[in-house]
């Protein structure tokens, strides 16, 4: 247990280091279409969730799991739904290179 | 055994590439060219590491004898996107209570499976207090986000009053809740033995959620929603540290960071710090100082006036604000923008960061009404041009045009950044009426000499305006 704690924290210290820099650069014009991406991506969660139905070891791990399935898929497809139409919206006046 | 190895170096991997999708989709998120490619490299990484979990437990359940309930896997996928669509088609007005309720939808999700590991921890093998003080974290956070952002979608979506509710000893009942909380916590973690105490843990994370947002105004909420937004975030790593599974700490530290630094943003761009958002009522200090002065004489104009004047205009600055958009007015100022730019005026929009109900709000407003993204300027990229600017015209927009901001220590906005307005040659205002804004504070660039009023709805104003423009000149 004690490596796996070393191992995720220097996965979360660089993930944090990462988010930080990436971040940083996205222009304040997509501040919204990326708080819904990162909404989305966030409910990669599921998984954890997923795991918990399909293995269903006890009556509750299967009703929470099974609420929060449909808790995290609703903010997947909503989240690239509204993300995909925002970015749709913004268009240039120059004229595109194509 | 080579099988159960096989097994997980595959679900390792595929969550390695999901991981390297997400980076990739966030990195390209930076500009509007390279954005939706983003949201492809986030779709297919959601898509291979859903399908690689699903792979991954039939895998298991084979070869450790499990039946794997594959249909309410897939029922509650379903029902789930059944619930997604909706929530990914409102307007764009509203994706404000939206994202609060995705920040309350993604913390149920993480609660929930929290609270699942806990008792099948509990009744099952034990659970060791490295991963029991995760846990708690993760539900702690988990809960206070659920229940705060319902409230900030709530106040977003005007069911529940706009207004800070404040009374004495808030902050004191506050930080003794997380504080309780806290305590269980660290119990738990030695006693995981408990189990009477951990809904009480949660229960208290809950309250504590409602009890955070109460007293935060309707100003106040990009930042309120950047900070749930980074909670959320946080509570899905500790999840991440729970199931020791990496692509849900890198997923919810990229969400985390990303929160955290629109947050700062937020703040800086109204001057306050955090514990100042959460902790100050903004909305006391600054009703105290309203109805101050009153009766000075303002020059106001014609919609007739005002379009001469713009047509005469070289260079003009259109100043959105979130009355504009409750106006619906965003449409009638595309075709203002339209008109002006075919008779060779210069027309580019000014946005403060906290223009809207959450970060880049005003931006996608404006693109939904079709306004060009490379007209919309950057709070510090426009300031310096005003002194060459014919003429200002805010639309809806009060307090991120205040010079008092600048200039009287006494104002409740002190030291806010502002957009340099009152620099231009000309000023002018649309507004129903001299009274004060939404956060109630007094604006003297509406006594200024170069300042003109233009009293009226935004909508049917600048839809004369526009009717001026194309009818009277040619």
């Amino acid at each position: 247990m004690g490596t796996a704690l070393i191992d995720g924290l220097f996965v979360f210290m660089l993930a944090g280091f990462i988010g930080f820099e990436v971040i940083k650069r996205i222009s304040p014009l997509l501040h919204t279409p990326l708080m819904s991406i990162t909404n989305a991506l966030d409910a990669i969660a599921v998984v954890g969730a997923i795991v918990l139905v399909g293995e269903s070891k006890s009556t509750l791990a299967h009703i929470l799991g099974i609420l929060a399935v449909i808790a995290a898929t609703s903010n997947i497809v909503g989240g690239f739904l509204i993300t995909d139409r925002m970015l749709r919206m913004f268009k240039s006046s120059r004229p595109t290179k194509s | 055994m080579t099988t159960i190895a096989g097994s997980q170096a595959f679900i390792g991997f595929i969550y390695l590439v999901a991981s390297g999708l997400f980076i990739l989709a966030l990195k390209w998120m930076n500009a509007p060219p390279t954005a939706r490619r983003g949201i492809l490299a986030g779709e297919i990484g959601m898509v291979l590491a859903i399908g690689g979990t699903i792979l991954d437990l039939a895998a298991r359940g084979k070869l450790d004898n499990f039946a794997v309930d594959y249909v309410w896997i897939f029922a509650a996928l379903g029902i789930g996107a059944a619930i997604g669509v909706p929530l990914g088609l409102v307007q764009m007005t509203a994706v404000p209570q939206r994202t609060a309720l995705s920040h309350a939808f993604g913390a149920f999700c993480v609660t929930l499976v929290g609270t699942a590991e806990y008792y099948l921890g509990v009744n099952g093998s034990g659970i060791t207090p490295f991963k029991m003080s995760v846990l708690c974290c993760e539900v702690i956070l988990g809960g206070l986000t659920v229940t705060g952002s319902l409230m900030a979608a709530g106040k977003l979506q005007e069911v529940l009053p706009q207004r800070p509710i404040t009374y004495k000893g808030q902050n004191f009942v506050n930080l003794s809740l997380l504080a309780i909380a806290v305590i269980i916590a660290v119990y738990l973690v030695m006693h995981p033995g408990t189990p009477h105490l951990y809904p009480i843990m949660v229960g208290i994370a809950l309250v504590f959620g409602v009890m955070l947002v109460i007293p935060i105004g309707g100003a106040d909420m990009p930042t309120v929603i950047s900070l749930l937004n980074s909670y959320a975030g946080l509570s899905a790593a500790a999840m991440g540290f729970v199931l020791n599974n990496k692509l849900l700490i890198i997923a919810g530290a990229l969400d985390g960071s990303s929160g955290f630094i629109l947050s700062v943003i937020m703040s800086k761009a109204m001057n306050r710090s955090f514990t100042n958002v959460l902790f100050g009522a903004f909305g006391q200090v600054a009703a105290s100082t309203a109805t101050a002065q009153e009766a000075l004489p303002v020059k106001s104009a014609s919609p007739e006036e005002a379009a001469g004047i713009l047509a005469a205009a070289s260079r003009v600055v259109v100043v959105p604000g979130y009355g504009m958009a409750v106006a619906q007015a965003q449409h009638k100022v595309r075709e203002l923008y339209d008109q002006l730019t075919k008779k060779g005026v210069d027309v580019r929009f000014a946005i403060h960061p906290v223009a809207g109900r959450m970060p880049g709000h005003m931006n996608v407003l404006l693109a939904e009404a079709d306004v060009p993204y490379d007209r919309l300027m950057e709070m510090d990229d426009i300031n310096g041009d005003f002194p060459q600017t014919d003429v200002s015209l805010i639309i809806g927009a009060n307090d991120v045009t205040n010079p008092a901001a600048k200039t009287d220590q006494s104002s409740p906005i002190y030291g806010m950044p502002v957009l340099d307005v009152e620099k231009s040659h000309t000023v002018m205002v649309i507004k129903r009426s001299m009274n004060p804004g939404f956060a109630g504070i007094d604006n003297p660039l509406y006594y200024m000499d170069q300042t003109l009023m233009l009293f009226g709805d935004a909508k049917a104003f600048v839809s004369n305006i526009v009717k001026e423009l194309s009818g009277g000149h040619g």
